[in-house]
């Protein structure tokens, strides 16, 4: 049973159960639905998530759906167009002048009217629960590690920039702390040179010394290919494009013969993907410990995708169910097939190996031998844990 | 191994060139030392040898570089990856990855390396370097040691024939540097690389190196054996100047060569101290009895805590006029908090700061004035000190220190002149050598006059002329009745500055008194001079100058 043993579940398993999540949310209004997509997303979320740091994001999401439910609610009673019987608060109604003719202000807020933005703005919040879910679980960084060899130089590139962000947030603040002992502590634009000079300054610094590092390392390094292999990929990548093109166009205008549409679009992917595997010779790289896909993985995305299929089955049936009737106001339908279908997105909960336990650094430190303690002193953002350790040792 | 034929290096609008007509070899399993002053040309000379000059810096380098019969001019240094691993200053600005065990494959995961093969490396060099509990440790979250363990088994990871190491210690403390140290002779012992190493602390390596690589002034390159080299070598460490003196020959290069010559000197009768610890602006300052000056400051209580870390732990601290006090201790000893929390710009959670001034005429809570009153009692110059500058010259930055500090126009200019004479206005504060830019923000802060002055390592980077500039304008300060506060990890500054030693472990003192009763008895503080000729209780090499009549 490998297969279960506490590993990381393939970041791009992650993705395709998190997409199919967010797909079969897309098309629902019916708030039932909608708290069960999230009590799904929040269920996974914490019993699957790792220990890196952005496995804590999920609140981070939650907040800002919360804001959006907020926002979209707010703009309703600022803009929006108020429908139904039912009076909440009464308001009076600001007309605007002709060239701004259609729009009113205020009004009376209705709780019909005012519902249906709320759902709306949960339906938005939820999609990006599912979005967070996905960061929360994958760990972004191991995502573009599994990219392909054509494209995991511009990976690397990626993931030295989400690197360097936290990097760029403490040059700040190490900034804004240096320039009070100057006696300057003006705030807003005046400050911004002083403060974006050293900054700015320091990034570059820092990104060649990276840069440098990284050209040392090897980064970059091209194998040896043959001309004709070289021709090949060329020509496969460029006939790709053309052919994905025409394909689109074909796709989109009516008026264009079959062959134009369909058949062009999967030959050009068809091609691009091969002159991507053809590119993928000329560079050298391999993958350490590379993250497996097994079956889990399968089972994973297999359980986002019969989420979205489940409530697509349902919208073409009853598509009614999977809203909020609001006129008149009823309570909202419980269509089973659409609730099963989110239910069995939470299967990676229970079904997907745990993953990894959070790193034990410290363990070896406390049999080192007294006059190794020093070294164990971490710098000063040394987790409580190590202190810790290092309290029992000495 | 490595040949240099006849190499120049002149970069873009300089009219001198970096490094000028070198011709060395170092053959396979040697390790070599590269020394010479700040800005010789060390970085440069090591650039040219792992190919990232000219590829990466541009400029324009005649001659050939070959390593390993592959010559620079032909491949980049992406292409040499395989022949050569470079291990940086800074170990946190080379790591691509986040993780151990990450960072240690990403250089075989570049040359393509199988998947069993990276495996077999990664766990074979997490033994070797005795960092395996830090396997899937975050790279972010090691002690500076640690990080640069892992720097240099990193490059390991992929074979090299060919380690190039640039000052691998110097942003370290003594146990940190010691574990790196310790390390990169057992890569020249035991594997057989052939070792390239920049090192400030000559002394630590000088007795491994097979040959040593002078950089004179003006780019004049010299190779030679060590011994001979460093006869006239213009960087000396004191082990090395105290052999000169004595006129050893052959010159002992270790510590523990030297003591064996010093056995005639441990025989004198151990008389009064040496006076000197300062060999000028003494007079204020009775050396030996640091406790005597007027007390300035006054710091009790002081607790210093980030997100449930506690970084300083009720500590007292009493400053006092015409004393240097040196502040000592681990990476992350709570030192930098420390100096912070004093200064008041930096978090205080309990504890006050009282400057006890008899020229105010009462105590003045530090904490409750504002930014620009604070920095007139006490003055901070911080560890990456070019974040106090931010214009584009030299004399715009010192007329703005004098409007901010309501001075008379050109204070701020001439104390930078007494600090580092001859600096241009129109000079960009970033075209300064490491000690230049130091003697500017020591300038800019000392022009609001704070009668204390807080450094944080003001060291690092600095020469044995750098250093002794940044004393001789320190003593100046305390001959004036100042009191300043040193933290440093350099055991010889130390030694020949301070007054008076504070160690800090854990957030709490753990030592405080006058320099000579706190170093000499510690085995990682003690000073060079010191361990060569214990029991005698000289901490320089002017005491023993002072105190040994005749040399041999």
């Amino acid at each position: 049973m490998t297969a279960l043993l506490p590993r990381a579940v393939h970041p791009a398993a992650w993705w395709g159960w998190a997409i199919g999540l967010a797909v079969a949310v897309s098309g629902v209004t019916n708030p039932v639905l909608l708290l069960t997509a999230l009590g799904v997303a929040a269920l996974v979320v914490t019993s699957r998530r790792g220990s890196s740091p952005w496995a804590k994001s999920f609140r981070l999401y939650l907040w800002l759906g919360l804001f959006i439910v907020v926002v979209r609610a707010l703009l309703h009673v600022l803009v929006g167009l108020k429908s139904g019987d039912t009076v909440l608060l009464p308001l009076p109604e600001v007309t605007l002048p002709s060239w701004a003719a259609g729009i009113n202000l205020l009004g009376d807020v209705r709780l019909e009217g005012l519902l249906g933005a709320i759902v709306d703005g949960l339906r938005l919040a939820v999609m990006i629960a599912c979005v967070g879910a996905a960061n929360a679980l994958a760990n972004p960084k191991r995502l573009l590690r599994s990219l392909p060899g054509a494209l995991s130089e511009v990976g690397s590139a990626v993931v030295v920039t989400i690197t360097v962000a936290p990097q760029l947030a403490e040059s700040v603040q190490r900034v804004m702390r240096a320039r009070a002992l100057r006696g300057d502590t003006s705030r807003g634009i005046r400050a911004l040179p002083r403060i974006a000079l050293p900054v700015l300054e320091d990034t570059l610094d820092r990104s060649l010394l990276l840069a440098a590092a990284m050209d040392s390392r090897g980064y970059g390094r091209r194998r040896v290919v043959s001309p004709t292999q070289r021709l090949l990929t060329g020509a496969c990548t460029l006939g790709g494009l053309v052919a994905s093109a025409v394909g689109i166009y074909g796709v989109l205008d009516d008026t264009t013969p079959a062959w134009m549409g369909v058949p062009a679009l999967a030959v050009g992917i068809a091609l691009s993907l091969t002159g991507i595997w053809l590119g993928g010779h000329a560079n050298a790289r391999s993958t350490h410990r590379p993250d497996p896909w097994l079956w889990p993985e399968w089972l994973t995305v297999a359980s986002g995708v019969l989420a979205a299929v489940a409530v697509h089955f349902v919208a073409r049936g009853d598509a009614a169910s999977l809203g909020m009737p609001l006129s008149p106001l009823a309570a909202p339908a419980l269509p089973l097939l659409a609730v099963a279908g989110f239910l069995v997105a939470a299967l990676p909960a229970f079904l997907t190996p745990t993953p990894p336990a959070a790193p034990t650094r410290g363990q070896g430190r406390l049999l080192a031998p007294v006059g190794h303690v020093d070294r164990a002193e971490g710098p000063l953002t040394v987790s409580h844990r190590g202190k810790k350790s290092e309290r029992v040792q000495s | 191994m490595i040949e240099f034929d006849h190499v120049s290096v002149t970069f873009d609008g300089a009219d001198q060139p970096a490094l000028r007509d070198v011709t060395l070899e170092i053959d396979e399993g040697e390790l070599a030392l590269v020394i010479g002053r700040t800005g010789s040309g060390k970085s440069t000379l090591l650039g040219a040898l792992t190919g990232r000059v000219p590829h990466f810096t541009g400029g324009t380098l005649a001659g050939h570089v070959r390593i390993n019969g592959r010559d620079t001019r032909e491949h980049r240094p992406r292409d040499l990856a395989d022949l050569i691993g470079v291990v940086g200053q800074d170990p946190l600005a080379g790591f691509v990855t986040d993780t151990v065990e990450e960072e240690l494959a990403y250089g075989m995961e570049q040359l393509g390396l199988s998947s069993a093969t990276m495996r077999k490396r990664v766990e074979e060099t997490l033994d070797v370097l005795g960092i395996a509990d830090l396997r899937s440790a975050a790279l972010t979250e090691l002690s500076g040691g640690e990080q640069q363990r892992v720097a240099i088994g990193a490059v390991l990871t992929t074979h090299p024939k060919v380690i190039v190491l640039d000052e691998p210690t110097s942003a370290l403390d003594p146990t940190g540097a010691e574990d790196v140290l310790a390390t990169i002779t057992r890569l020249a012992h035991d594997l057989a690389v052939t070792v390239v190493v920049a090192e400030h602390r000559i002394e630590r390596v000088l007795q491994y190196a097979d040959t040593v690589v002078h950089i004179g002034t003006n780019g004049v390159v010299t190779q030679g054996d060590p011994a001979e080299v460093m006869l006239t070598a213009e960087v000396a460490p004191p082990v090395i100047e105290l052999g000169r003196w004595a006129g050893w020959s052959p010159l002992p290069l270790s510590v523990r060569d030297a003591r064996r010559r010093a056995r005639s000197w441990r025989q004198l009768p151990p008389g009064q101290p040496a006076t000197g610890q300062h060999s000028a602006g003494e007079a204020a300052a009775p050396a030996g009895h640091p406790h005597e000056g007027e007390a300035l400051l006054e710091a009790r209580g002081i607790v210093v805590r980030h997100d449930g870390v506690v970084a300083v732990a009720d500590v007292d601290l009493t400053l006092r006029s015409g004393e240097v006090t040196a502040l000592m201790g681990r990476n992350g000893a709570g030192k930098s908090s420390l100096l912070w929390a004093i200064q008041g710009t930096g978090a205080l959670t309990k504890g006050t700061v009282r400057m006890t001034n008899s020229i105010a005429g009462q105590a003045i809570d530090v904490r409750s004035l504002d930014a620009a009153q604070r920095r007139r009692h006490v003055g901070l110059v911080p560890q990456s000190a070019a974040d106090l500058l931010y214009l584009d010259t030299v004399g715009a930055e010192c007329d703005q220190a004098d409007r901010e500090s309501g001075r008379d126009p050109g204070t701020c200019r001439s104390l930078l002149d007494d600090l580092a004479p001859g600096i241009p206005d129109d000079r960009h504060p970033r075209d300064l050598s490491e000690g230049q830019r130091l003697a500017l923000v020591l300038a800019v802060q000392l022009t609001a006059d704070p009668p204390v002055l807080l450094l944080d390592e003001p060291t690092r980077g600095l020469d044995y002329s750098g250093k002794a500039a940044l004393r001789r304008a320190l003593h100046g300060l305390t001959a004036r009745g100042r009191s300043v506060v040193v933290s440093t990890h350099d055991v010889e500054f130390v030694a020949e500055t301070a007054d008076r030693v504070v160690v800090m472990a854990s957030g709490e003192v753990v030592a405080d008194g006058p320099t000579r009763d706190v170093v000499v008895s510690s085995p990682a503080f003690a000073p060079q001079v010191s361990k060569i000729t214990a029991p005698q209780p000289w901490l320089t090499v002017d005491d023993v100058r002072y105190a040994v009549p005749e040399p041999s």
